[in-house]
């Protein structure tokens, strides 16, 4: 049997609005895949620690605060820092355009904003790590 | 014609192949007519405005004696930075004041805490210190203008810097008016912002109760919030049943903690959120009414009419907007807004159409500010009270939403209550199945969000303007903060916060000592650190 893809789903920062990282880990467990959700108000480096200990393929992070271009950065360095670029990162929130742009640079796999039907986003992952 | 014939025509002709049911999944009938409402009694059911149960208003005169509060939730960047924004809403025609924190604020965090980072003015105004404060109101007289502020577990602190600010230019506390939220169990529930545990929270909010009753007795000291546990994805009816099993929670417990009902309970007010369907956001306000009043009356006694009221403030759903063709949001929210007043509102917050990308720019607030003021001025909605009172669907609706609403109550109380139903993730797993489900449904386009999943277009880049927030911001506060921190008479800082401690271990009320801790300028992340030593944090059950 083919091995699962693994994601883990984090809630970053103080950022307490866990709707979409809810109703998306939902989704995607409902898809097949093995879901991790670490809860609110993590650290950076948290996250990074559990996604690793889990092995998986994939973090998701939902920010909805405004404090994305300090997050997803900083999940990205302590990945590098780790040896754990493997780990695609992906997110959602209330993104705007302009910054998408720079956070792919960066090295942010995909962002999803606000009205990304769930099937879209299953879709993605199952493209990426097959 | 009888409706035995209509129903006859009616089964042979077609209809349009939806789903006829709302968002709290109540099917909708074709048609309502006096069979829906057969055992009405106007006097017990509705009786007149101002008179009990409220079914049609809280006041004899509603908007015909003085309209809603147009009260826009503004707040972002420094101090300085929101308190332009406040004076330009305010010469804009804005009634009220309501403050929106960043997170670390809501935290109880200072600026400078490592889990601050990148937060710091972000989604709201960062406060540290009582200096920040004192920049957040220049120039606004305390005295001529009622301040909502929006926070939870450092409520306290919030409070005593806006009593010692007054104070400060002369308005003593005794007339300051305003609104705490102050909600701590839809926090638990929905909204995710908590540091203690449910129960030390508890004693808090009591101890607020108790000191606003004897010293500052105009404020509204508990928000009693459905707002947030509508945007994390419950239904209409869901939102009012524990909105108002919260309210009932808060009066238990001041009565557990001594003080007779009619003492607190008028200060108690509510906010509830304005959401897609028109008819049952309507009723919903008006079952909130009547409900409340019955148990206040029935269950707990009270003997002061002003504790049966459900007094409230409106904010129309921010999960409702779409950040495909914004500009539909304008439309969008003058239906809630329009919901909202028809309803009965006391106070209204609408949103700007570009809040699914940031925080609104002032072209799109003014929009917002002006949706109510065509509301109030153009339409003739507030030209009469509770104008769909006595429509057979709107009643019908309110009956069935009071109905329902008993039955959450049964399932609560078999749970031992609302604190016990929150350890055992109830709320927490009803709110996020509410939410998938309705995300499944519009996959599956049984509900319909236009732009979204019905009348989309090919995205393109949208065209409005927004507004950024400078990164400047966050060095900027760290560098004010530090300097308050030189200033002020540290030891000084640490005896009150010792005092503080003291306060929270031997059950004393903790207001007054917070105040003396804020009158020195001690931080609200030292106040806040204080009584998490002695009271914990909490840690949420994860459940998706």
């Amino acid at each position: 049997m083919e091995k699962k893809i693994r994601i883990l789903i984090g809630k970053p920062g103080l950022d307490g609005h866990d709707r979409g990282a809810k109703v998306i880990a939902a989704a995607l467990r409902d898809a097949g895949f093995e879901v991790i959700y670490t809860g609110l108000h993590q650290l950076s480096e948290s996250i990074v620690e559990a996604a690793i200990q889990e092995d998986v393929d994939i973090i998701g992070l939902s920010i909805l605060s405004g404090a994305h271009m300090t997050i997803f950065p900083k999940i990205i360095d302590l990945l590098k820092q780790k040896n754990a670029e493997h780990i695609i990162v992906i997110g959602g929130g209330i993104i705007p355009e302009e910054d998408i742009k720079k956070l792919i640079q960066m090295g942010v796999k995909r962002i999803f904003t606000p009205g990304a039907p769930t099937n879209e986003i299953v879709d993605y992952i199952n493209s990426i790590i097959h | 014609m009888s409706k035995d014939i209509w129903k006859e025509k009616f089964s042979k002709l077609k209809e349009r192949d939806i789903n006829f049911s709302n968002l709290s999944k109540i099917k909708i009938n074709p048609l309502y007519t006096p069979d829906d409402n057969k055992d009405f009694d106007y006097e017990k059911d509705l009786n007149y405005p101002g008179e009990y149960p409220y079914t049609r208003g809280v006041q004899p005169t509603m908007y015909r004696g003085r309209l809603w509060t147009m009260r826009q939730f503004s707040g972002f960047g420094t101090p300085k930075d929101t308190n332009n924004r406040y004076k330009y809403l305010l010469k804009h025609g804005q009634t009220g004041l309501s403050v929106a924190f960043d997170f670390p604020t809501l935290y109880g965090k200072d600026s400078d805490d490592p889990l601050a980072q990148g937060e710091v003015g972000k989604c709201g105004v960062a406060i540290d210190t009582l200096r920040d404060m004192e920049i957040l109101f220049d120039g606004i007289p305390l005295e001529k203008i009622s301040t909502s502020m929006t926070i939870n577990p450092p409520a306290a602190m919030l409070l005593a810097m806006y009593i010692v600010v007054g104070e400060k230019q002369g308005v003593p506390k005794e007339v300051l008016t305003g609104t705490i939220q102050n909600d701590m169990l839809k926090e638990y529930q929905a909204q995710k912002t908590w540091i203690y545990p449910p129960e030390p929270s508890m004693r808090i909010i009591t101890d607020i109760l108790k000191y606003c009753s004897e010293n500052v007795p105009k404020w509204n000291t508990i928000s009693i919030s459905g707002y947030h546990i509508r945007e994390a994805g419950s239904t209409a009816l869901q939102e009012l049943a524990f909105t108002l099993a919260n309210g009932y929670t808060y009066i238990d417990y001041g009565i557990k903690a001594g003080l007779p009902v009619d003492t607190f309970a008028p200060r108690l007010s509510f906010f509830f959120n304005s959401h897609l369907d028109f008819f049952e956001e309507i009723a919903k306000y008006r079952a909130a009414r009547r409900i409340w009043a019955k148990l206040m009356k029935d269950k707990y006694h009270a003997q002061n009419p002003k504790s049966y009221l459900v007094r409230f403030h409106t904010q129309t759903a921010g999960c409702s907007l779409t950040a495909q063709q914004p500009e539909n949001n304008i439309i969008r929210t003058a239906f809630q807004g329009l919901a909202a007043v028809l309803g009965g509102t006391q106070s209204l917050h609408t949103n700007s159409m570009d809040e699914t990308y940031a925080l609104p720019t002032e072209k799109a607030v003014k929009i917002a500010l002006r949706t109510q003021q065509l509301i109030a001025y153009e339409t003739g909605a507030a030209n009469t009270i509770d104008p769909l009172g006595g429509s057979y669907y709107v009643e019908a609706l309110t009956d069935k939403l009071e109905k329902l609403t008993f039955e959450y109550f049964d399932k609560i109380e078999t749970l031992g209550g609302v604190v016990p139903a929150i350890e055992k993730g109830f709320f927490q797993r009803e709110i996020s199945r509410s939410a998938y489900e309705y995300q499944k449904s519009l996959e599956k386009k049984e509900k319909f969000h236009i732009g979204v999943n019905l009348f989309n277009e090919e995205e393109k880049n949208i065209d409005i303007e927004l507004l950024k927030i400078p990164e400047e911001v966050e060095i900027d506060q760290k560098k004010s903060l530090k300097k308050v921190k030189k200033e002020r008479n540290n030891s000084k800082v640490k005896e009150t916060l010792i005092k503080l401690r003291e306060a929270a271990e031997n059950g004393e009320n903790l207001m007054p000592r917070i105040l003396d801790c804020v009158r020195e300028y001690s931080t609200l992340g030292e106040m806040c650190g204080t009584l998490k030593e002695v009271f914990g944090v909490y840690k949420e059950p994860i459940i998706f």
